[in-house]
């Protein structure tokens, strides 16, 4: 099944690439969805044994990463019936075929049990998806792939020369001499620790700027700002997931070798940095999808923080990876609506998108609600979680830090917004034929309700699923 | 023999200091190619006589190929394409560029007393040279203008752990080794794409012009 | 011991020229033209000795001690060059640096008797000539502290003596960065392309050239005499760096260092012929370049 759920996207991505009609081409994305989204009702069914001599293998960490991502391909797949069909103006081969490509690697990323895979898979990624970012063919776009490509790639080397640091640590004769996690993880004290603290430093570079994390984000804003809203939902909650889980891993590895201490510091100061620099940089931010982008450096902060902070805090990182997954899915779909039905995304020229836009308008503000973290919104609990876990450590600073720099994006972020939603579109500039129709309003709308009703009811198979996930990386 | 491995290192980061100093593009893709070349010669250098020699050949050839022909090839290409010779004054000129390189190298070595080796005697120069090759590599891609010359540096940047990765190769399966080369080859491939592409949307490789989005 | 002393005395004086003679000879042979003879500078230095000298009357007591001192300060440089047998006629610990600064004086008066003159081009020379030697400095003391690491000893004679032969099969590597970056000192020092080109007549593309215009008669032959001098020490650092295997007899030893000095000549004549001279901004680069590798070479030895 786990081999299923990695070749059939594979499969398909071939199918659409050599695809002649442009029409019909985006159902292949559906139909990988579907495929894709019912795999992994039956691994949660049944879960399944390691895979390929122990390489692949869904444990818990990898479930929350690929439930969230299945989630957030199958809501894209039907508004992108919606979206290619309204831009049939340009070929979609390579990006239908490269989404379902990069569907394919993001399975590899959650199921690998083996780092070097894992690293293969994550290159994979970055390959798959700079040329999706050059869709809309103009000089911007093309800006935004180069610096994301080469970004991406600086950092995914860097990542590569932490792996090989890792297999070091671990080649002392009687060592483990394997990448497998669980190797790693059982021969830990064993594993030398001057390469273990060096190889933490490259992979947290490296996968953080994969992440986005401060001061390895710079592509996110201009990556995020030219994409397609389609591809902004999947890179910011799908691809940024499957960076954390990478980094989740390491640190995972690390606590076993017993440099946890040190990897504790190095993800809160980063963590920390990072909602600074988006608290900074959003206030006054006039491009709407920019101010997206930060508020995902934001959150991969959170993140960062929450699995920096250890104990349950931890736990409570994975539930706001699944939230975050989601609410920036609604929030970049709604953007890219909000984006073509005006032409324009700056908020100079962007007013009154709740008039013109009946669902989506209203969509961005209350996916703007959730994200900054307001009740009852999902997002909301797993950030209490957190802040639970800093102030019940004796960690005051943090804590005090985490909810100033909230607070400021909230005013932010919420500034932008609602110039955007509110007000009269009359004297705006307007694209007919981009309203708000079924394909591309019922999926963020769809999202939106999930989220909503994560907040108010958390299954008890989901949140046994974050304390397993904690348990493993963080052992708590 | 270790003589010879010895001298490859440091010929190595001689390299590494001369593309940071040259604003010629046609002498720093050579020089990198010369630097491809070097180091798919050290498999065969640093095997011991347990390994299989095909897998170590297969290597060597491998890196040849891609390293020191067709990526050299490549960029050539692209430099032809857009009819471009000098790299202009980088960001951090090329004085400055030349002794941060040569702060990297000492420092390479002072980080490599701290971390201890299984075996080493043997590649005494292995880590210093390939944290050395990292640093320039970075800081090519970080100060350099041209993409052209940004691109070498993602290739200087990746030699550096490929050199490190030759550490491994005793350990672990020539997988390691193939994902590198992998790696290298598909990068670069989509960087060249994309590079043909920005040369004719701007008519030019230099990343000045790209400076419309910001904050 | 006195035999010794003249003999060294001899070479460092009467060989120089002929360094000239075969720089020049080599490049007009890549040329493809047949060339000066050999000994051509020998006439020119007695040409210019039997001539009178003229002074401008703008010019002061500088411009007369310029050249002289110049020769002087090499000359006395000179003695702490071991040209013949193990040991120089002057060596103690630390002598490497009275030795550059000799050479620096000599550069010092020659650019002071240049501004002297009141000229711009002089004027124009020297701050060019001044200005790349505050580069090429770092790198030759840079190289000399290798040579110093790697033989264990302070002085002149000792780096390019008995130490050697081992330090060579210790260090070899750094040696030989050490000795490129002194190469490409001994070319910034001697005003040869690619730094300067001395065969220029354009005075504005001049730098070493330029600031002896005004110079004439036994002055222009002190100037060209102490050039060929400041050229012999140099490649002599670089010879007795190069060979440094112990010989057996002290007839083999010389024979061998005059045998390597021609080289370095022939070696310097090809250079100039096959490279074109930098543009005036590149120069320093390149001398940063040299520095770069010395360091290099430095931390091989202190790891």
């Amino acid at each position: 099944m786990i081999l299923l759920l990695i070749l059939v996207p594979l499969v398909l991505g071939s199918m659409a690439f050599a695809w002649p009609e442009n029409r019909n081409r985006p159902v292949f994305l559906l139909v990988g969805a579907a495929a894709h989204a019912a795999g992994m009702i039956g691994l949660w069914v049944r879960n399944e044994p390691p895979v390929l001599d122990g390489f692949l293998f869904l444990d818990a960490v990898g479930k929350v990463a690929l439930t969230a991502t299945s989630t957030l391909f199958l809501a894209c797949a039907v508004y992108a019936q919606g979206y290619l069909r309204r831009r049939d103006d340009r070929d979609n081969r390579v990006f239908v075929g490269g989404l379902l490509v990069l569907l394919s690697a993001l399975t590899t990323v959650g199921v690998a049990q083996h780092l070097g895979l894992l690293w293969v898979a994550i290159e994979l990624t970055t390959l798959a998806t700079a040329p999706l970012i050059y869709f809309n063919r103009n000089a911007r776009s093309l800006e935004a792939a180069w610096k994301y490509l080469l970004v991406c790639s600086l950092g995914i080397a860097l990542a590569l020369l932490g792996t090989f640091f890792l297999a070091l640590a671990g080649a002392a004769p009687g060592g483990p001499r394997s990448l497998l996690v669980e190797d790693l993880v059982r021969a830990g004290p064993s594993l030398s620790k001057p390469w273990v603290r060096a190889a933490f430093v490259f992979l947290l570079v490296g996968y953080g700027t994969k992440m986005g994390l401060a001061p390895l984000h710079s592509w996110k804003p201009d990556a995020y700002g030219e994409a397609p809203g389609l591809l902004g939902a999947l890179l910011s909650g799908a691809v940024t997931n499957f960076a954390f889980l990478s980094l989740a891993r390491v640190y995972q590895v690390c606590r076993a070798a017993g440099e946890d201490a040190f990897a504790r510091d190095a993800l809160v100061g980063l963590g920390l940095l990072s909602m600074a620099l988006a608290a900074v940089f959003m206030v006054g931010q006039r491009d709407f999808k920019r101010m997206l982008a930060y508020s995902s450096v934001e959150h991969m902060g959170i993140l960062a923080v929450g699995l920096g902070l250890g104990g349950s805090a931890v736990a409570g990182a994975f539930f706001h990876s699944l939230n975050n997954g989601l609410s920036k899915g609604v929030l970049f779909l709604a953007a890219g609506n909000i984006h073509r039905a005006f032409g324009s995304k700056l908020t100079d020229h962007v007013r009154g998108a709740a008039r013109r836009l009946p669902i989506s308008g209203p969509l961005f503000l209350a996916g703007f609600l959730a994200v900054t973290g307001t009740p009852p919104f999902s997002p909301f609990f797993s950030e209490f979680v957190i802040l639970n876990g800093a102030f019940g450590a004796g960690r005051f600073w943090v804590g005090g830090l985490f909810l100033l720099f909230m607070a400021v994006i909230f005013i932010g972020m919420g500034t932008t917004v609602l110039k955007v939603v509110q007000g009269d579109d009359a004297g705006t500039p307007s694209n007919p034929g981009f309203g708000d129709s079924w394909l591309t309003a019922a999926p963020p709308l769809v999202l939106m309700l999930v989220v909503l009703l994560l907040g108010l009811w958390l299954p008890r198979g989901l949140s046994d699923l974050f304390q397993s996930a904690a348990r493993l990386v963080a052992g708590s | 023999m270790a003589a010879w491995i010895d001298m490859v290192f440091i010929l190595v980061v001689v390299i590494d200091l001369f593309t940071l100093a040259s604003s010629r593009l046609n002498a720093a893709i050579r020089a990198v190619a010369l630097q491809g070349a070097l180091l798919s010669v050290l498999p065969l250098l640093l095997a011991s006589w347990e390994h299989e020699i095909g897998h170590v050949l297969v290597l060597s050839l491998g890196a040849l190929a891609i390293k020191a022909i067709l990526i050299p090839w490549l960029m050539f290409r692209a430099i032809r394409e857009a009819a471009i010779r000098r790299e202009v004054e980088p960001i951090i000129g090329f004085v400055p560029s030349m002794i941060l390189g040569g702060v990297g190298v000492a420092l390479a070595f002072a980080f490599s007393r701290g971390l201890p080796l299984p075996s080493p005697e043997r590649h005494a120069y292995l880590v210093p040279t390939a944290l050395a090759t990292v640093w320039t590599g970075l800081l090519l891609v970080v100060s350099r203008k041209k993409a052209v010359n940004q691109v070498l540096g993602f290739l200087i940047l990746e030699n550096g752990v490929f050199v490190f990765g030759l550490l491994l190769a005793e350990f672990m399966p020539v997988m390691v080794e193939a994902g590198v080369l992998l790696d290298l080859f598909a990068a670069v491939f989509v960087m060249g794409i994309v590079m043909f592409h920005i040369n004719r949307e701007f008519s030019s490789l230099d990343t000045e012009k790209l400076t419309a989005l910001k904050d | 011991m006195l035999a010794r002393a003249l003999f060294q005395m001899g070479l460092l004086l009467l060989f120089p020229p002929l360094l000239l003679g075969v720089v020049n000879r080599t490049k007009s042979l890549f040329a493809g033209r047949k060339g000066l003879p050999l000994l051509q500078a020998y006439y020119d230095l007695a040409k210019l000795l039997r001539k009178g000298a003229v002074y401008s009357r703008t010019t002061t007591w500088t411009f007369r001690a310029g050249p002289a001192v110049g020769l002087a300060s090499i000359a006395a440089a000179g003695l702490m060059m071991a040209v013949a047998g193990e040991r120089a006629l002057v060596s103690f610990a630390g002598d490497f640096v009275l030795f550059a600064y000799l050479l620096a004086l000599a550069r010092f008066f020659t650019a002071l008797a240049a501004l002297d003159t009141g000229s711009s081009f002089e004027g124009m020379g020297a701050a060019r000539e001044v200005s790349f030697a505050s580069m090429a400095e770092p790198a030759l003391f840079l190289s000399l502290i290798v040579l110093a690491r790697a033989t264990g000893t302070l002085s002149l004679s000792g780096m390019l003596g008995r130490g050697l032969a081992p330090a060579w099969s210790t260090a070899a590597p750094a040696l030989l960065l050490a000795a490129i970056s002194l190469y490409v000192v001994a070319l910034a020092e001697n005003a040869r392309i690619p730094v300067d080109d001395p065969n220029t007549h354009l005075e504005l593309t001049m730098i070493h050239e330029v600031m002896v215009l005004d110079h004439s008669g036994p002055d222009l032959a002190f100037i060209l005499y102490g050039a060929a001098l400041k050229l012999f020490l140099f490649g002599a650092i670089l010879v007795r760096l190069v060979l440094g295997h112990r010989f057996e007899s002290l007839l083999a030893a010389e024979a061998a260092f005059v045998a390597g000095m021609v080289g370095f000549a022939i070696l310097l004549g090809v250079t100039e012929s096959v490279m074109a001279r930098l543009r005036l901004v590149r120069v320093p680069q390149m001398l940063v370049g040299a520095s770069v590798l010395s360091v290099f070479a430095l931390v091989l030895l202190l790891r």
